[in-house]
């Protein structure tokens, strides 16, 4: 899906990511105290910065138009899509769920993501990880996290 | 040598070699060498991962171990660069060249213990350079006043936009975007909280583990799954371990030239161990008598980029340790490590915690020797190791960031942080911008915004201030230079052509 607007995607693109962020920021900073260069309030900082990065943006943007530059390649979409989905997932499970449902999830749905995986060996990773996960982290480093959490009723 | 400097080593070596250190020491280095060997996890990712575990440390153990896990890496990513033409760092990206023509060749053996000893050699080097170095940069850096702080620093972005090897303009936008993260939540002098969206858990800022695990740690697994592929190891047997004579007196003027420019360029902000070795590279391609040989096995080829990355890797602690100013996003974690540890980094470090701060330089020695008594015999078992497949290795890496993220703060927000700047490292990689000056930027924003506050109050609101203080003046001349070198034409292809030695 590469639309064909400049000569140089990448420089148009990321131009435009920085715009937008630099331009979010400067507007969020309004709110805060601005402040003088003796005595610089919240604001002033953030909104300086704001203002460098819409620079940065509209030269890369302007730039794009102005000479040849790199493609951008294809991106990995199910890879980033499962991968992302896989942590927010583990996110959402450990404390409701517990850990060992979370990592068995998160193994489960990231491994889609490659198409090497295959049924068994990822079932295997998953329940493995799991046990490990929950000796090595709740019984050995006591990090908070019950292997079964209160969904369950424990 | 003084007494002063023999008296720290011994109390260096005291700390540093008992024990349960030297197995911290141990532990740390074999982990790093794991994570070197396995494409696509990295020191930061690691260091990240395993800092949840060093809090219950005492923090010399804590530091020994972190540093010994970077190191390890560093070593352990030559090894498969040179074995899989693969590198496991992106240090080691121009060792792959020579030293997996070695390989082929049949010559493993000796292309890996040249990359161990020409890194031994280095590495001790570079200690006794931090052991020299360190007390009068500590010196100095106890006269910094607030406007002397910002100059470093501005210094350091400077840096770290001129070693980054994608586009400068891109560089900068990701200092930028760093800087602005680095905003995130309660203003300290005034209390006002910024850009929390009135969230409490946003409050307290964005934790760096949550920044560095999600755009190293899931980023990388991303960006590794475009080439979801069979790996194919490229090789038969390692033997023939040790270099002849006619090979050590090849190496012997390569590796000096490599420990020089790496000790230099390590002290430098911006991940100064992959310039040095590319830098050292191009080097010996020029000056070398066999220098026909270059990229066609030449052992000069591998003996220079490796000492010159290992020692960069090393002298990389002296701004760390002296300044409390992160040079590369692995000192970044230490500092965060340290912090954790309820140390403040900085020139105090040396006279509060001298048992801490020679520590760590003592341990550095031995564990640059475990590397190699442990690396030379255990090739057979990180050869295994690099056939582990990926799609089996990246989901328990997965595991280990989410549980790791998890119990910083003990809240699912960092978890999901973590995941959106995955994605966001992600799509800027797919854009040529390099993650490390954003991390670098938003590790060092919050101390530049105080230190520039504080600086202004200082000097009663004349930004004048910066020139008029020479050490400012001078650490801003530099950084003005540096950038005035890298925007000059000339100079801009040569630094293109630095970072295209790729095969």
């Amino acid at each position: 899906m590469q639309l064909n607007i400049t000569q140089a995607p990448r420089d148009f693109w990321g131009g435009l990511i920085y715009l937008l962020v630099g331009a979010a920021a400067v507007f969020i900073a309004a709110d805060y105290e601005r402040g003088s260069l003796l005595r610089m309030g919240p604001g002033y900082v953030p909104a300086v910065l704001g203002y460098a990065l819409c620079g940065v943006g509209l030269i890369s943007v302007v730039r794009s138009f102005l000479r040849h530059g790199d493609r951008i390649m294809p991106f990995a979409v199910k890879a980033m899509v499962l991968v992302t989905v896989a942590v927010v997932a583990f996110g959402v499970l450990a404390r409701g769920a517990g850990l060992v449902p979370a990592v068995i999830v998160l193994v489960v749905v990231s491994a889609w993501g490659s198409q090497m995986s295959r049924p068994l060996p990822v079932a295997l990773l998953a329940l493995g990880s799991a046990v490990a996960s929950w000796l090595l982290f709740t019984k050995g480093l006591g990090v908070p996290l019950q292997a079964f959490g209160a969904w369950f009723g424990f | 040598m003084d007494s002063g400097l023999l008296s720290n080593l011994a109390l260096g070596i005291s700390t540093a070699w008992t024990f349960s250190n030297l197995m911290y020491c141990l532990a740390g280095v074999i982990l790093g060498t794991l994570v070197g060997v396995l494409p696509g996890l990295g020191p930061v990712a690691t260091i990240a991962m395993l800092l949840p575990m060093t809090f219950n440390l005492p923090p010399e153990s804590a530091l020994i171990m972190l540093a010994g896990i970077y190191y390890g890496a560093q070593y352990g990513g030559s090894t498969t660069a040179i074995l899989v033409n693969l590198p496991g760092e992106t240090s080691s990206v121009v060792t792959a060249l020579d030293g997996h023509q070695m390989a082929r060749q049949g010559k493993a053996g000796k292309a890996l213990a040249t990359a161990a000893l020409a890194s031994f050699f280095a590495g001790t080097v570079a200690t006794f350079l931090i052991a020299l170095a360190a007390p009068p940069l500590a010196d100095l850096a106890l006269k910094f006043g607030a406007p002397e702080y910002f100059s470093l620093m501005v210094l350091g972005l400077v840096a770290s936009i001129v070693l980054a090897s994608g586009s400068l303009l891109h560089a900068f936008g990701m200092i930028l975007i760093g800087l602005l993260l680095s905003q995130v939540g309660t203003d300290v002098i005034s209390g006002t909280p910024r850009y929390t969206f009135d969230e409490p858990w946003l409050a307290d800022g964005i934790h760096f583990v949550v920044l560095a695990m999600g755009m190293y740690g899931v980023g990388e697994i991303i960006r590794n799954l475009e080439h979801d592929e069979k790996r194919e190891l490229m090789m038969k047997s390692v033997s023939g371990l040790l270099p002849d004579k006619e090979d050590l007196k090849r190496i012997i003027a390569p590796t000096l030239r490599g420990t020089a420019l790496g000790s230099a360029l390590g002290i430098l902000p911006g991940g100064g161990a992959m310039l040095a070795s590319f830098a050292s590279y191009s080097i010996e391609k020029k000056v070398s008598p066999n220098r026909a040989q270059f990229g066609k096995g030449a052992i000069e080829g591998v003996a220079a980029p490796e000492s010159a990355n290992n020692a960069g890797a090393q002298t990389s602690f002296i701004p760390m340790l002296t300044l409390g100013i992160p040079s590369n996003p692995v000192m970044a974690l230490m500092i965060g490590a340290l912090i954790i540890q309820g140390i403040q980094p900085g020139p105090t470090v040396m006279t509060e915690q001298p048992a801490l701060f020679w520590g760590i330089i003592a341990s550095m020695w031995a564990g640059n020797l475990f590397l190699v008594v442990l690396n030379l015999p255990m090739i057979g078992v990180w050869v295994r190791l690099i056939t582990v497949p990926y799609h089996l290795l990246f989901p328990v890496i997965l595991v280990f960031c989410a549980i790791g993220v998890m119990s910083v703060n003990n809240s699912e927000y960092d978890v999901w942080l973590m995941a959106l700047f995955g994605v966001l490292g992600y799509v800027f990689s797919k854009l040529g911008s390099e993650p490390a000056p954003l991390l670098l930027a938003f590790v060092l924003g919050e101390l530049m915004e105080e230190n520039l506050r504080r600086a202004m109050i200082i000097s009663r609101g004349d930004p004048m201030v910066f020139l008029e203080r020479p050490i400012s003046l001078t650490l801003l001349v530099t950084a003005a230079l540096a950038l005035a070198v890298v925007l000059s034409p000339a100079l801009r292809k040569k630094r293109e052509e630095a970072f295209q030695e790729e095969p």
